[in-house]
Parts: structure tokens; sequence; C-alpha cells
């Protein structure tokens, strides 16, 4: 009960143990996971010593596989072997298709909105692939960590759309994981930098990765990381730097576009072989075995690898002009300009960014690890550990959010960048006499029209009663909570009968699904999870005791009635009762909901007060 | 006079407060509160920091009404400067530098959008009916100004897109 435990200025609050959480940055090609271990952030090693963990997931009869294990039999076994789960997740199949091509997998035709693909195991989705690589990371920490995690924080790309955000936490859900929260990876990199150098200022995050591009805009003041603007391309990354060399190969060699697969594959990672050696080297040479047998070799320079790269950073630099203007700021007021991403290793990238922003881009983090430890640092601090509180995260929204109007086209409620977490309602009306249901498509996207925009969720407003055309007040309220999740609600408001609905777009999988899923890996579970459950129901009713005791002997004297006071008491004393006594997991939660329940108006107050003290002296009548 | 340094710094601590990232581990209820607290914080910051809707907001305070959506106004000469404003901006891209020329034109819409906010702050002032029937003409002069600027900004994107 943190809200009791707000502490007057130079007041202790109640003493409490150290809680154990991790950052995880869930990545399209690796994944790590991180914690704060005596106040110093680090990426956690498996036991062979190895800290990135390649974001492959193999099935076979015998259980499933993840990891470099899975990666390294990739070519053997590509059917079984799920590689980029992340550029799946959240999509819808017609998404899928538009991949096309570039995913070797078997994909399912199924009732199920969701692409399944199909392995020797069964069919899975890309939450479950997923909830796999997430179960491999929780379980090294809690093995590193030596207990139980409380929570973890996950990184998402910045540009990650409700949809994908819905299921990464979905995946997290089914690999038995309490989120604290869902974090921009840029804003971790943030994180990561911010504390290390203390700097207040504007700071710019260049994250390039493998498939994708983000770029974010923010502002650190006194431990508040307050983001300004993000954007970027989601598909534009490291990968196509791969691909314009390979380009470049087959043009020099006369090679067809149709050639044969492998040799695409083996030329692809010949281009990835050279684009890092250039970081080293003046020149690389290259050499290909044609389809006709023949040879081909041939001496690429930094010079030819510039001009075939310059086109795609320029796309970059675009996105970060794009993301200075939305956030109001000139160049010259960006202290630094943080790399992130992989691709942030090539020189001419570094090079480009820094000339751009007038400054050297700061490197001194391992790119690759930098999102990880910043969520560590982000999942210490939600777990409660950081008593002095001072950082803060505040988030934007990356995409605009709005609903269709008349004309297939696509009218804003929530503009993006707007500060998360954020409601905003909008009224419509009816265009016919005697309406009496309204259907509202809800999408995200900066395009005016509906079909350039993603669809995230279609409902109707039903049974408000007749009236003529443009009478009806219809209200759809959208809000965005800190992960970014959108929740949008409908009513009509001019009459006294109220007709409301209230929805949360799903990408596909319902939450029966998810419920299904869950409860099935839970039986395969070995542990005893009556016992476990139990016990965490014990260390929370003991975690609320404690708090509640606290605040009562600071300010129940000021803020409650003798009546209301009983009331209190009368409800701890049962919670206490029922954790000592019971056996039974679920009569403790309940006792606990009880009491939080008998809680409400105090925890209010206490808000209230916390707020009133904040905010002294302040009117709005100062205009400028 | 509004100082939008203690501004901020007033929201940045509320937030330190309400934000619901303090508290993660807290019951539902608490994480429900927080998070509608955290919505008018941010709601009012909103609102104050920017001039346009801050002083929509005082004048609806003050009991006079504004349609945020369709600004009118009678003054010939702003609406003549308008169109002067607007075909400027149509013809940019034809210019021989038409970022350097774009830039001019910002630049002049900026300067137009502080003098409103000017004399809105004198008219919000004064708040006489007079004083308030002039505030909200000022408004929607700004919410003109305001559109003009978005849609040079929107060239600027185009031109730099294909720069």
């Amino acid at each position: 009960m943190a809200l009791l435990q707000i502490a007057e200025p130079g007041e202790a609050t109640a003493p409490h143990q150290h809680k154990l959480a991790a950052g995880i940055d869930l990545g399209t090609t690796n994944s790590l996971v991180a914690s704060v271990r005596s106040g110093e952030a680090a990426t956690l090693p498996d036991e062979a010593g190895m800290h990135i963990l390649p974001s492959v997931v193999r099935y076979t009869e015998s259980g499933v596989v993840v990891g470099a294990m899975a990666s390294e039999v990739a070519a053997e076994d590509p059917l079984n072997t799920i590689a980029s789960a992340k550029r799946l997740i959240g999509r819808a199949v017609g998404d899928v298709k538009m991949l096309g091509e570039q995913l070797p997998y078997h994909f399912v035709d199924s009732e199920s909105a969701v692409p399944r693909i199909k392995t020797v195991t069964g069919d899975v989705s890309a939450v479950e692939v997923s909830a796999e690589i997430l179960k491999v990371l929780a379980g090294r920490a809690t093995r590193t960590l030596g207990d139980e995690l409380s929570g973890v924080v996950i990184t998402v790309p910045a540009y990650f759309d409700d949809a994908q955000r819905q299921a990464t936490k979905d995946a997290a859900k089914l690999a038995g994981l309490n989120v604290f929260r869902l974090l921009n990876e840029p804003t971790a990199a943030a994180v990561a930098y911010g504390l290390d150098h203390d700097a207040d200022g504007i700071h710019a995050i260049y994250d390039l990765g493998g498939g994708t591009f983000d770029i974010s805009i923010l502002r650190l003041n006194q431990g508040v990381f307050e983001v300004m603007s993000t954007g970027g391309d989601s598909a534009l990354g490291g990968d196509d730097f791969d691909r314009a060399v390979a380009q470049w190969a087959m043009d020099e060699s006369g090679m067809a576009v149709d050639a044969d697969r492998g040799v695409l594959r083996s030329l692809l990672g010949q281009a990835r072989a050279a684009k890092e050696a250039l970081a080293e080297n003046e020149k690389v040479n290259m050499q290909l075995t044609l389809p006709d047998g023949t040879g081909w070799q041939a001496e690429l320079t930094r010079e030819i690898f510039h001009s075939l790269v310059d086109p795609l950073i320029r796309k970059t630099v675009t996105a970060c002009r794009r993301a200075l203007r939305d956030a109001g700021v000139a160049i010259e007021e960006v202290k630094d300009v943080v790399m992130v991403g992989g691709s942030t290793r090539m020189l001419r990238v570094r090079e480009k960014v820094g000339e751009f922003f007038a400054t050297e881009p700061l490197v001194n983090i391992d790119p690759d690890r930098v999102v990880a430890i910043g969520a560590a640092i982000q999942a210490d601090v939600l777990a409660g550990n950081k008593t002095e509180g001072d950082m803060l995260l505040l988030d934007v929204n990356p995409l605009s959010l709005g609903i269709e109007t008349m004309g297939g086209l696509v009218e804003k409620i929530i503009p993006r960048n707007t500060t998360i977490p954020v409601a905003r309602a909008q009224e419509f009306t009816t265009y016919k006499d005697g309406q009496t249901a309204m259907a509202v498509h809800v999408l995200q996207g900066e395009r005016e029209l509906v079909a350039d925009c993603r669809s995230l969720a279609r409902f109707e407003l039903r049974g408000f009663p007749p009236m003529v055309a443009g009478a009806a007040r219809i209200r759809v309220t959208f809000s965005v909570d800190a992960d970014g999740l959108l929740h949008v609600m409908a009513e009509e408001t001019s009459t006294g009968k109220k007709a409301s609905v209230e929805v949360k777009p799903s990408y596909g999988l319902t939450d029966n699904e998810i419920a299904g899923m869950l409860k099935s890996s839970i039986e395969h579970a070995n542990e005893d999870m009556v016992s476990r459950l139990l016990a965490e129901q014990r260390v929370d009713a003991s975690r609320v005791i404690e708090a509640l005791t606290a605040a009562l002997a600071a300010d129940a004297e000021e803020l409650l009635t003798v009546d209301e006071r009983a009331i209190v008491d009368a409800a701890l004393n049962n919670l206490q009762r029922v954790a000592e006594q019971s056996d039974d997991a679920d009569s403790v939660k309940a006792e606990i909901a009880a009491l939080e329940k008998a809680c409400e108006f105090y925890v209010e107050r206490r808000m209230n007060v916390g707020i009133r003290n904040a905010m002294a002296g302040h009117t709005v009548d100062e205009f400028e | 006079m509004l100082d939008t340094g203690s501004l901020s710094e007033r929201y940045r601590e509320l937030q330190k407060v309400v934000h619901p990232d303090r508290f993660a581990s807290a019951s539902e209820q608490e994480q429900r509160v927080a998070l509608q607290q955290s919505i008018m914080v941010n709601e009012a910051f909103e609102v104050l920091r920017d001039p346009l809707k801050r002083a929509i907001y005082m004048l609806e305070l003050k009991g006079v009404k504004m349609n945020q959506d369709t600004a009118t106004t009678s003054d010939g000469v702003f609406l003549m400067q308008q169109m002067e404003l607007r075909e400027a901006l149509a013809e940019v891209p034809q210019q021989s530098d038409p970022l350097a020329k774009l830039d001019e034109l910002m630049t002049e819409i900026s300067v137009l959008i502080k003098t409103q906010i000017a004399q809105l702050a004198i008219q919000l002032e004064e708040s006489t009916p007079d004083q308030l029937n002039a505030a909200s003409e000022s408004v929607s002069k700004m919410q003109f100004l305001n559109k003009l600027h978005s849609e040079a900004e929107m060239v600027e994107a185009d031109l730099e897109e294909m720069a």
C-alpha cells in the first residue's frame, strides 16, 4: 500500500525489505535481463557466462529449447525454430502476409485472428514464443538473485502500437511474470545514461537496431525524465544496410535477383560481415560463387559503402529533425545524443549523427546492454527499493489515436507525443432520425484515411433512446495508461438513461484464449501452486498491514473520525486474523480486498493532502 | 505573470506524488486513484503551458465560452493579412531558396502570435466586459495563426523530405 506510505518531509517511512526486480530487454534478435544489486545495475549472465540470449525458440519432441542452442540449429530445423517473434507479436494474419517471403515458417490457417505457426509440438503464436524467452530470462534472474522476482519491467520499441504492447504484456502474463511497467527502449537507455551522468538538460536518444529505428527527445530535470517527442521508422534497421551491400554485390556480379535462396542467404551473411569489418578496415574483399559455378570477387571500400548506406542514414536524420520539431527544440539545445542498438556500432552512423547534432555521440555504455540496464534501474524504483524516490519517467504516446468519422476519415482524439497517462473525450452525434446505436471504430496512426491507419477495435454503443438526428450526445473517452495501453469508453449523455460500453482493444487473442494458455502452462508446471499462492498472499497481507499501521500512526488523528477509525481497525484485525489462521489463498486475498475497500476514503484523503502540500500558493490568474 | 519555469517545476513535483509509477506495487484501487490524479495533473499542465488553451480556459472561468473548433473574426485588416500570408505560404515551394523564405514566414507568424498573447494578457488582466469581448476576438485570431503555423510546419516537413 504505497499510497499509505506518503511520508512527510524529513519523516522516515517504515523500513522495508529489498525487493527483487529485473529489467528485461526483449529484442528482435537478442534478449537480455539485468538487475540492480548493491546499487549497481548490470546484465545477468547464464551459467556459461553469456549475457546475450538469442531470441530464438526451438520446439522439439522432447521440449522447448531457447537461445544459442536453438539458433545454432535454425538452418537444419527451420520450421520448428522460431526467430524474430517480435516482428510478429501483436500482428494480425494480414500484416504477416505483408512480411511474407522473409519468414520461413509454416503458418496455420486457423480461426484465430492471430497468426499461428505449426511446429512438431503443436501450433504456437508469437505471444507464446515470446513467453518462452521471458521464462528463460526470468529463471536466470531468479537463480542469480536467489529468490522470486516481485516484478519486472519489459522494454518495447517506442514506436510499438497498442496491439504490440498488449501482446507483449500477455506474453509476460503467460510466463507468470508480474509486469510493473512496459518501458520504451529509448527511455530505458536515457535512464541508464542519465543516472550515470546526472546531467540535467535535453538529450536525444538515437536507437538503431536490426529492424527498427527510434528517436526520442527528452528532458532530464532533477531525476524526472520527460519525453518530449518520439519518432522513428518501424521498418528501418541494420538489416537494410546489409541488404544495400548485398544489392551492390548482385549488381556488380550480374547475379539474378531470383537466384537460389541459399546463395542469397550466404550473400546477406557476407554483406553483414563486410559491414562489420569496415569499422576496422578501409576496405574488405567480397567473394561469391555464382549460381553458374563461376567465382566473383570485388573490393568494397569505405567510400563505396558510404555511398550505399548514406541514403538510409539520411532517412534516420530526417526522423530526428521531425522529432526535434515535435518537441519544439532547436538542435543547439540538445546537450548530447545517446547511441543505442547494435547498428550504432557503424562508424558512418556515428559520424553522420554527430554531424547533425553537432556533438560527439555518447557510446560509453555497450549499446546492446544499455536498454536492459535502464529497465533494471526502473524496475528497482518501481519495486519501491529507492526510498528517496526521486526518479520519475514521464513518457508519451508515440502514435495518434482517433476514431472513424463520416467518409472514411480519422478524427484524432489523442495526438501523438501527448504525455501519458492521459484521457480525452470527444462528442459525436447521430445522423439519422431515431438512431439508437452507433458504431465506433478505433484507429491508431498519423494518416487521414482510415485505410492508412491501424485498426485497433470496433464496437457498438446500443440502446440509447431514439431522437431526431443530431440530438444525441455520444461521448467517446480515450484513456491511455502509464504502459501506453488504451481503453475506450462510449456513452450517450443527453438523456438520463445511460448507455455506455467500455472496451480494451484486442489484437486478436481474447482474454479467454490467454487464460486457456495460462491454465495449460500451469498444469504443466511441477511446482506446488497452491502453497505458493498462499505464501504470496500472506506476504501481501503483511505488507498491507505494515503500511496501514504506519500510516495510521502518522496521521489517523488528523484525518479520521473516531467512527471511521473503528471501521478501519475492524478490517485490519480481520485481515490479521485470516492471514494467520486460514490456509486458503483466496480468503486471504478477499480479506485484503475488503481492507482496501474499507480504507478507500482514507487513501484518497491522504493523496489529496499530498497534492495540497505540493500545490500551495499558485492560481491560474497568472497569465503572461 | 505566469512563470513557465515554475509551472514546469510544480508539474514535476505533483507527478512525483501522484504518478502511477509511485504505486507500481500498490493495490489496484490505489493504482486507479493514482492514474486518475496523474491524468488530471497532465491535463492541467497541458492547458496552462499553452497560451491559447490557457486563454480559452481563463475566459471560460470568467463566463465566456469559446468554440474550440470554429474560429471567426470580422476584423477585415486581419483577414486580409491572413490571406496574404497564406498566398506567400503557397508560393514557398517555387522560391529559389524555399527553406529560407519559409523560415522568414514562420518568424513573421510567430511574431504575430506573440503580439496576440501580449494583448490577451492585458485584456484578461482588465477583465471588463469590453475587454473580455476583445479577448475572445484575440483568441480567435490566435487560432487562425496557430493553424497557419502548423500548415507552415507541414510545408517545411515536405521540403525537407524532398531535400
